[in-house]
């Protein structure tokens, strides 16, 4: 096998080396729920804008301490801040947390393949969101409600934990002021005095007003709930094609190099993390890939 | 009891109500009429009990419209919300299987109206004719089985830290 | 290269040296294979007297042994533990370096300031094995064929003089002529040597595969080869194709390992695994990597270290709360069905050349052929 010429030519552009992060600044950090915080950052330097789709991610280094992947949790519409909301639960991410305004992350992004919400165009849009899944959710609905007449039923399903770990709950009550969105909360536990739904999201499929014929879905969570999340609106009648997924597995480059993030025969961080449902059903259900 | 029958909807609405919910679907007329004729209409204002942990279950519930929580009395935490349920719910299932008692406390949330089944009635209707003992079971495993598969999903606490 | 006629020459051993001195006159730094702690490996070389001449190497499931030949052969092995992807994806490599000021902290960007070592490495490999060619055109498929191209590798890869040399002969674990990637070197050189030793005539016959190549051999003292010779440069590829020690059946490949994934003898063999990531480490396409980040004690000074991984570690699949790949028998399928299965979705190729160096390595003498041709034997 001979390798084509064309590869060999030096491409190299420095400014712009995919493996370098750019420095950013904090502008604030917001604590979310307990383990949960938000940052929000503006680029420094050359760069003063960071355009991105909803539901792609970056990297997020801490100086001396490490890099992750995390996914941006803004409005696309404002590329000036970029906006990432996670849990402190890591290394990366307990530095992170201790961080404050004026301090310098450095960022390599953004990564990886959108939620398709062009492909959404005339139709309902069911967006399912288990735990911190709304975050990555969360700049495909500001797209969604920016543009709200290009669709039809616009509806979020959210579970999580308890009502204390109910994430953007200003932004989700002001949704819900709305006649135009159907937001739907649900938590696995809680004690009295909450006045929402107790029990798994999928429990909220079955009676969401969309029509099931005409819906795109987008789905991100833990592993188990997206699985059970798409079996339930298959159930209900959606295509598996209409089903987006977003996945995670162990990422160091983002950029297709490094091998951790495989997943059969796709990487993560290039092929996804946005992925067809249709196009990894098989492989969700099989042990250790 | 806080619990009302209301007798304002003659019988005939009733059974559309009835015939229209999924639980009953596919049910042959002979044993759907004698499921109207244990049926009543009930309304539960808000904040009200429906019925106790360790009370005699006699009857199940289909929702049609509120909220109903069940809960479990906690010694040191108050009252633990197990799930909720909404229109076109079931409610209750311990009319069924012996010692027919409620194993969890049910309280209305929002101002709830819901269709009542005599369970105490139908259950010796099913002791008597087994093909109809067997359309019910069937409907209520399929309603267990949801619960359960959730129930095992809340316990892997999948958005907790160790999951 | 494609497009170039494949001319052919011969020089005598002696020559061997001047091609040496005219790459180090044209700024090359020339990596050749040495004798090193028991082994073959490569390193840069100043002249020809390093090289393995009278060495060669005896490899089974497990085993690798040098032994000394009575005669001067200078390529008469076959690889050793080392490929030349340590040169092009250096083991270690440090990717930036950044300091904290009083106020914040200087990241390259900042300053768009180049990694380190802006200039291609310009690199001579001698002696490169027309298995490990094909490792280098499967790595140069991975690094910069994709959406992203890979700085360092392009960096290293850029401007190479390849001299390859076909096998004189196959080792045991070999089964290069399986996977189509010997013993002949057909591409991806600029000059390709065969060695010929008749009686007391010693010399190398030169196939030329770039302009480069044809440049570079004007220097030396070159003849062209003649009819005999070139007859003989078959009868050598021929014999070495006969002899490899092993075979792997590569038809409908990738299907049969995708639809094996639950093959009971993922398992068993997983029994025999121990997990080392050796095989991980020899393979020359095996391109995984994990990323270090460090800081010197006084914490002002932090740096960024790629360094290879391994699909056998634990810690490669983790994610928040454990690994996605906690069982040997996951990990060792993982590592079989990517070199031979996901491999070509990815890259449109195999992962596997047939250098057999997983095989030769292996503590426990686990042998890829032999898993392939269970599983292909066994269909679940």
């Amino acid at each position: 096998m001979a390798t084509d010429p064309e590869l060999l030519s030096l491409k190299v552009d420095y400014k712009w080396n995919p493996m370098l992060p750019w420095p950013f600044q904090i502008r604030r950090v917001k604590h979310e729920t307990e383990d949960t915080f938000t940052i929000e950052l503006q680029p420094l330097g050359a760069l003063e804008e960071f355009a991105y789709q909803p539901g792609q991610f970056n990297m997020l280094y801490v100086y001396g301490v490490g890099e992750i992947p995390i996914s941006i949790s803004g409005d696309p519409a404002n590329p000036r801040v970029l906006v990432h909301t996670t849990r402190a639960v890591g290394t990366v991410t307990k530095a992170m947390d201790k961080m404050k305004r004026g301090d310098i992350l450095g960022i390599r992004g953004p990564y990886g393949t959108p939620w398709p919400i062009d492909q959404a165009n005339g139709s309902d849009v069911v967006f399912v969101a288990g735990g911190i899944g709304l975050a990555p959710l969360r700049p495909a609905l500001y797209e969604v409600v920016a543009h709200r007449e290009l669709y039809g039923k616009v509806v979020l399903l959210y579970g999580t934990r308890t009502p204390l770990d109910v994430l953007f709950r200003q932004e989700l009550e002001n949704w819900r002021a709305r006649f135009d969105l159907e937001i739907y909360v649900t938590v696995d536990r809680a004690m009295t005095g909450w006045r929402g739904n107790v029990g798994v999201v999928t429990n909220l499929i079955p009676r969401a007003p969309f029509d099931p014929r005409n819906t795109m879905a987008f789905v991100c969570g833990p592993e188990i709930m997206m699985r059970f999340t798409a079996m339930e609106l298959h159930k209900r009648g959606v295509d598996n094609e209409h089903i987006f997924v977003s996945m995670e597995r162990n990422m160091k480059c983002a950029i297709g190099l490094c091998g951790h993030c495989q997943f059969g025969s796709v990487f993560v961080c290039k092929d996804g993390p946005v992925f067809r449902y249709s196009e990894i059903k098989e492989m969700l259900v099989k042990w250790e890939i | 009891m806080s619990r009302v029958h209301e007798r304002e909807h003659p019988m005939e609405d009733l059974k559309n109500i009835l015939a229209e919910h999924p639980f009953f679907s596919g049910l042959n007329e002979e044993y759907f009429a004698l499921i109207v004729g244990c049926a009543s209409n009930m309304r539960i204002d808000a904040g009200k009990i429906i019925h106790r942990e360790g009370e005699e279950a006699n009857h199940f519930y289909l929702i049609r419209s509120g909220k109903v929580t069940l809960q479990m009395m906690t010694p040191n935490k108050g009252p633990l919300i197990i799930e909720t349920l909404t229109e076109g719910d079931i409610l209750g299932w311990s009319w069924l299987v012996p010692p027919y008692t409620w194993h969890f406390d049910a309280k209305a949330l929002d101002l709830t109206r819901m269709i009542a089944l005599d369970g105490k009635c139908l259950r010796t209707k099913c002791e008597n004719d087994h093909h109809l003992g067997y359309e019910l079971l069937k409907r209520f495993a399929d309603i267990m089985m949801k619960r359960l598969e959730s129930t095992r999903l809340q316990l892997m606490d999948i958005y907790g830290d160790r999951p | 290269m494609v497009g170039i006629h494949l001319k052919t020459l011969i020089f005598e051993r002696s020559e061997l040296d001047h091609l040496v001195e005219t790459l180090k006159r044209r700024d090359y730094k020339v990596i050749g294979p040495l004798l090193r702690g028991g082994a073959i490996v490569y390193d840069e070389i100043t002249n020809t007297s390093s090289l393995p001449i009278g060495w060669t190497d005896e490899r089974s499931n497990g085993k690798y042994r040098l032994k000394n030949r009575d005669d001067a052969v200078v390529f008469d092995w076959t690889v050793g533990p080392q490929s030349w992807k340590r040169f092009l994806f250096p083991p270690i490599q440090k990717i930036f370096a950044t300091h904290k000021r009083p106020k914040g902290i200087d990241l390259p960007n900042t300053k768009k300031q180049p990694v380190q070592e802006t200039v291609p490495a310009k690199y001579a490999f001698l002696g490169v094995r027309p298995c490990d060619l094909h490792a280098i055109a499967v790595q140069d498929k991975v690094f910069l064929g994709g959406p992203y191209r890979d700085p360092v590798y392009e960096r290293k890869r850029s401007g190479n003089f390849i001299i390859a040399v076909n096998c004189r002969q196959a080792g045991g674990t070999c089964f290069c002529a399986s996977m189509g990637t010997g013993p002949k070197a057909t591409s991806g050189f600029d000059i390709a040597l065969t060695e010929v030793l008749e009686g007391k005539r010693h010399y190398f016959i030169v196939e030329v595969g770039t302009e480069l190549g044809g440049e570079v051999l004007k220097s030396l003292k070159c003849l062209k080869a003649t009819d005999e010779n070139l007859a003989a440069l078959k009868e050598i590829c021929e014999k070495t194709t006969q002899q490899m020690g092993r075979s792997l059946d590569t038809t409908n490949l990738k299907s049969i390992l995708y639809q094996n994934s639950e093959h009971p003898r993922w398992e068993s063999t997983a029994s025999r695994c121990l997990t080392c990531a050796n095989c991980t480490m020899v393979c020359p396409t095996c391109f995984c990597a994990t990323i270090e980040d460090v800081t010197d004690l006084s914490g002002k000074q932090a740096e960024r270290m790629r360094k290879w991984d391994s699909c056998f570690t634990l810690d490669f699949s983790y994610i928040h709360g454990g690994s996605v790949r906690a069982s040997t028998k996951a990990r060792y399928r993982q590592w079989v069905t990517h070199k031979l299965a996901s491999w070509v979705d990815q890259f449109g190729t195999l992962g596997c050349v047939g250098c057999g160096r997983c095989i030769t390595w292996c503590p426990v003498g686990i042998d890829i052929t032999e898993e392939v041709r269970t599983i292909r034997e066994n269909q679940s």
